[in-house]
């Protein structure tokens, strides 16, 4: 009875610093691959089904990503003006934001083929970039690269590059300008805005 | 009288102008405080309004139709086929940037996908591993060291620095379509590239139109985010932030 407890334990110990310990790029092509097998055997994600897909989303994917990190890069400067709470609702919002609209990009999803580049890391590296390409037929493969950094809860994705487009960065001016325009509470209050709207269109 | 009216017409006139400079140095504060590379911002936005309603009521429009009523495989060949006829150009521009091994490649692909790719609707050469390059006159120029200059927002074409503008020009005269002697034909041929580009943009548009804040800065961020990344092969260094 001991003897089986102390190999379930051990097991389980095993497992989760297997997943700790996983390296950035084996990670990336394992969470992309099982939310590709998904799409292609859901009829329900594949007709433009939000909820469906945020759904899987927050599943697979959210717990490997840094919001805090992602909502500090997208502010720049401004990062530092706000409070913690205002950090807080701002990670909140610009999430919901993030994750709503390029869920409903995954909707879009027939037959492209991910290509996953060579990749190469020292063992003290603590940020790295994994690259990919996104192939379909007729058109130029699309770059797809996640930043990525260590920490305790293993590698967290914190920047997502499109063909040269960081979709955090490129929203540093449009923060910029809501802030300029009203303070910190204003930029929360338009990402708010933004995301009841997307909500309120949303398709079931 | 003449002289009188003159004088009051042209104090009119200084006012106004003292009026006018005094908006444009405002406008110019502002601007320099929003993004230095969009000093022509007033002007870019309302090309923009322009850019959007030819975009619905036109482009879209028959790009929609054009996605939805033709077949998958036969997409797949005109976007080959545009590619294939644009590949000596890429071959061209990176001669010109000294890259000469790509340009090897990129003659390479033009002889195998012309050929054994049936005038170009199949790639075969991307399957034989030979690997399509992105290059145009206006990066060979910001490899030469041109600055981009300010940002530009053109209906129909769409965003371009000063930089690019030029070499959207110079590209135009690389383009073997131009060369079309048949009128029908070449004005076809343009056409379909346009409704090729534009269809293949749709999946785009819903996420920009979602995810931005500011439909406008999120392009323009977006196209000078991407140009950096083309004109350096896919490889922009990091940016301190």
């Amino acid at each position: 009875m001991m003897k089986k407890l102390f190999a379930l334990l051990l097991a389980g110990f095993l497992a989760s610093t297997a997943v700790a310990q996983e390296a950035p790029d084996v990670l990336v092509q394992r969470v992309t691959e099982e939310v590709l097998e998904i799409i292609r055997h859901d009829k329900e994600i594949q007709n433009g089904s939000t909820n469906k897909v945020i759904d899987l989303v927050d599943k697979k994917v959210l717990p490997h990503f840094n919001f805090q990190h992602m909502t500090a890069l997208a502010m720049g400067k401004e990062w530092r003006k706000a409070s913690p709470q205002q950090q807080q609702q701002l990670t909140a919002e610009f999430k919901t934001l993030l994750v709503r609209t390029y869920s409903n990009a995954l909707t879009s999803y027939k037959n492209q083929k991910v290509v996953y580049k060579a990749f190469k890391m020292a063992p003290t590296d603590t940020d790295v970039l994994v690259r990919t390409e996104v192939h379909q037929p007729g058109n130029k493969p699309v770059q797809l690269d996640y930043s990525l950094e260590k920490l305790d809860g293993g590698w967290k994705v914190y920047d997502v590059v499109v063909a040269g487009i960081s979709l955090v960065t490129n929203y540093r001016d449009q923060f910029g300008q809501e802030v300029r325009n009203g303070g910190i509470d204003g930029l929360i209050a338009s990402i708010a805005n933004k995301n009841k709207s997307l909500e309120a269109n949303q398709k079931k | 009288m003449t002289k009188s009216l003159g004088l009051s017409g042209m104090r009119k006139g200084r006012a106004w102008a003292l009026g006018g400079l005094l908006a444009l140095a405002g406008i110019g504060n502002t601007i320099a405080e929003e993004n230095p590379h969009d000093p022509y911002e007033g002007f870019n936005r309302s090309m923009f309004a322009v850019h959007e309603a030819i975009d619905k009521y036109a482009a879209k429009p028959v790009a929609q139709v054009y996605d939805n009523a033709v077949p998958l495989p036969v997409k797949a060949g005109v976007g080959n086929f545009f590619g294939n006829v644009g590949e000596l150009w890429v071959g061209v521009n990176s001669a010109l940037q000294g890259k000469f091994a790509d340009a090897g490649v990129d003659l390479g692909r033009l002889l195998i996908n012309s050929t054994v790719g049936i005038f170009g609707l199949f790639d075969v050469a991307s399957e034989l591993g030979l690997e399509r390059h992105d290059e145009d006159f206006g990066q060979t120029m910001a490899v030469w060291g041109a600055g981009s200059g300010g940002y530009l927002f053109w209906p129909v074409i769409g965003s371009r620095t000063v930089r690019d503008t030029l070499g959207w020009g110079v590209d135009l005269m690389g383009d073997p379509v131009g060369y079309v002697d048949s009128i029908p034909v070449r004005n076809s041929l343009r056409g379909l590239r346009i409704v090729d580009i534009r269809a293949s943009l749709l999946p785009a548009d819903k996420v920009v139109e979602e995810a931005a804040l500011d439909k406008y800065a999120y392009i323009r961020d977006a196209y000078l985010q991407r140009r950096r990344n083309q004109i350096f092969d896919g490889r922009p260094p990091r940016l301190d932030d």
